[in-house]
């Protein structure tokens, strides 16, 4: 795909994550319209992945730590052809479905852990990354992080180990939008200066422009070429985005939007959708 | 021969049980290159050092940090290997059951949590590091396996027979030497009781090295002519419910013997399983919902009322309650 593609798809997934919330009533919407980009980049570009075989011994793997954002993980999904794009828009958190609430691995769509609570996955992805090693594996990790979660000590257990590891096929992609649940980063337990805290635990540190199509694929490319450390890629990005009334406010973190806010935000998507067409 | 044959006699062999664990890990690991042992900070109280002598490539060393272990071990589960975690009880399944929950339990990762130094007989390190928790806190989890080996060869044979099977599972050691109860050749199937001892007056169920208490109460009791049957729960989940059953509805009665907490252990799993199944009166030899301290083990277990002589008059007890 081009770079306009790409971010066409992007816009495709954000109005499918709204129309899936809308209809789940509940679920968290900040989030998955803030990683739409860094998803569509990984699922449609990056990622080596068969979507007729998800458990494909040689696939890269990805653990989506904050694992409340799946909405995204489904839309991507669904559009790489893992999943039905209409049984995930009108299942989501619903009773039987496979799309839970919070995503995991029981339903060979393609996911590979369970999460929820926070701070779990990048110790998971060391483990993938430290039986990928062993075996000379080709395939790579990427750890999904939100930087609330940074606040979990579990996340620093595990990044002093990728360090002392020298995993360089684990990458870590951090959502960095400042906000969390009570609200922002900084007010609730700060985190900067955040690349400073990684690369003195022996990480190569990327930071980019979450929203840039070319910086996510130029970051994720990069990370491949470095043997000698595990790369993180810190993630700039607006929650909420692509949705005026929902971008950078905190208070969209954890909640759906209702009928009438679902129409403005689909009616902003499309606006959005035709100018990146012309 | 289900019984070492010395058992009740004064110059029983000795061992840690965590000696067999070690040496399971090494016969694992020679015979399945998916076999991976991580431990955090502690290889050689655990045993895990005879495994890292041996295989250092699929040792992993996690540091004093029990949280990220425990994940790094579901990651290594989810990609096709076989791990174990070697630490304390205490603090792992203690200071990582979370990770343990979702990462492993929830996620059904391949994943053995090898628990030791657990029960009072850890003696002088006193309270925090005595796990007398730990057997309740994974019972509840859904889908996982516990043990409790009650000797050295039980325990080689629960982390062999561990290593050979799919899903996550806990089991637990504990750090002083104890009585050889089983021989090498006495057999050990996950799941399934082991009656040690026939009798039809009263049944003990006990599991970990306490089984030794348990046997030699039931001796000193048939020469009072109370005929103890003695059964080996080693496999606390899936709870053996029909060796249990057939026991009791033989017996009338039943004592529990684990050096657990009374609540949600060995206890918790009898009585639930003779509530639902046959009600009969049941006495519990165990932790009686308090912390330990610092001591030597005979001192604690004495104090705590863990010792033969406590058995014996559990037994008297639950028989006048028939």
């Amino acid at each position: 795909m081009t770079i306009k593609q790409l971010e066409q798809k992007a816009n495709a997934i954000r109005e499918d994550i709204i129309r899936a919330l809308v209809k789940a009533k509940s679920g968290h919407s900040a989030g998955p319209l803030g990683m739409a980009d860094v998803f569509t980049a990984l699922y449609f570009h990056i990622l080596k992945v068969d979507p007729k075989r998800p458990d494909w011994k040689e696939r890269d793997r990805v653990v989506l730590s904050n694992a409340h954002i799946c909405p995204v993980l489904y839309a991507s999904l669904a559009h790489r052809g893992f999943c039905s794009l209409l049984a995930f828009k009108n299942t989501l958190r619903k009773f039987g479905s496979p799309f839970q609430g919070h995503s995991n691995n029981h339903f060979n769509l393609g996911i590979e852990t369970c999460g929820g609570p926070l701070g779990q996955g990048l110790s998971q992805a060391i483990g993938m990354a430290l039986a990928g090693r062993l075996d000379q594996a080709t395939w790579q990790v990427y750890a999904l992080l939100s930087d609330g979660e940074l606040d979990e000590g579990q996340t620093w257990e595990a990044i002093m180990m990728a360090g002392k590891e020298k995993l360089h096929n684990l990458t870590a992609i951090v959502d960095r939008n400042n906000i969390q649940i009570d609200g922002f980063t900084e007010n609730i337990m700060p985190l900067e200066p955040l690349a400073d805290k990684w690369r003195a635990f022996n990480w190569h540190v990327i930071e980019i422009n979450g929203h840039n199509m070319r910086e996510i694929i130029d970051a994720l490319n990069e990370a491949k070429t470095i043997f000698e450390q595990p790369t993180v890629i810190i993630a700039h990005t607006i929650p909420g985005k692509g949705v005026d009334f929902m971008e950078r406010k905190f208070e969209w973190h954890g909640k759906p939007p209702n009928e009438e806010e679902a129409k403005l935000a689909l009616q902003e998507l499309k606006v959005i959708g035709q100018k990146l067409k012309n | 021969m289900l019984l070492n044959p010395k058992i009740y006699l004064p110059d029983v062999e000795l061992l840690p049980t965590r000696n067999g664990y070690g040496e399971g890990l090494v016969e694992l690991g020679e015979q399945d290159p998916r076999i991976f042992v991580l431990t955090g900070d502690l290889a050689e109280s655990t045993r895990a050092h005879l495994f890292q002598k041996k295989f250092p490539e699929r040792f992993v060393e996690c540091g004093v940090a029990e949280q990220n272990m425990m994940g790094v071990a579901a990651g290594l589960g989810l990609s096709g290997k076989i791990a174990f975690v070697s630490s304390y009880g205490v603090f792992s399944p203690g200071r990582n059951w979370d990770q343990f929950r979702v990462s492993v339990c929830y996620s059904n990762a391949n994943v053995k949590v090898a628990g030791a130094h657990t029960g009072i007989s850890v003696g002088p390190d006193g309270a925090t590091h005595q796990a007398l928790e730990d057997i309740a806190i994974t019972r509840v989890l859904p889908g996982l396996t516990v043990i409790v080996p009650c000797d050295y060869f039980e325990t080689k044979k629960a982390t062999i027979a561990l290593g050979k099977m799919i899903g996550p599972a806990y089991f637990r050691f504990s750090r002083e030497k104890t009585p050889i109860i089983t021989t090498e050749k006495t057999p050990f199937k996950i799941g399934q009781h082991l009656v040690l001892r026939q009798g039809k007056d009263a049944t003990i169920a006990a599991c970990g090295p306490l089984v030794y208490e348990a046997l030699i109460a039931a001796e000193q009791l048939a020469e009072q002519k109370i005929d103890v049957e003695v059964i080996n729960c080693h496999t606390l989940k899936p709870f053996d419910e029909k060796t249990l059953i057939t026991s009791v509805k033989k017996t009338g009665c039943c004592v529990t013997v684990e050096e657990h907490q009374i609540i949600g252990g060995l206890h918790g799993a009898v009585c639930e399983t003779l509530g639902q199944n046959f009600p009969v009166p049941v006495e519990a030899i165990g932790m009686p919902n308090s912390f330990g301290e610092s001591g030597e083990p005979q001192e604690l277990l004495k104090k705590y009322g863990m010792t033969t002589s406590d058995v014996i008059k559990a037994v008297k007890k639950v028989l006048k309650r028939k």
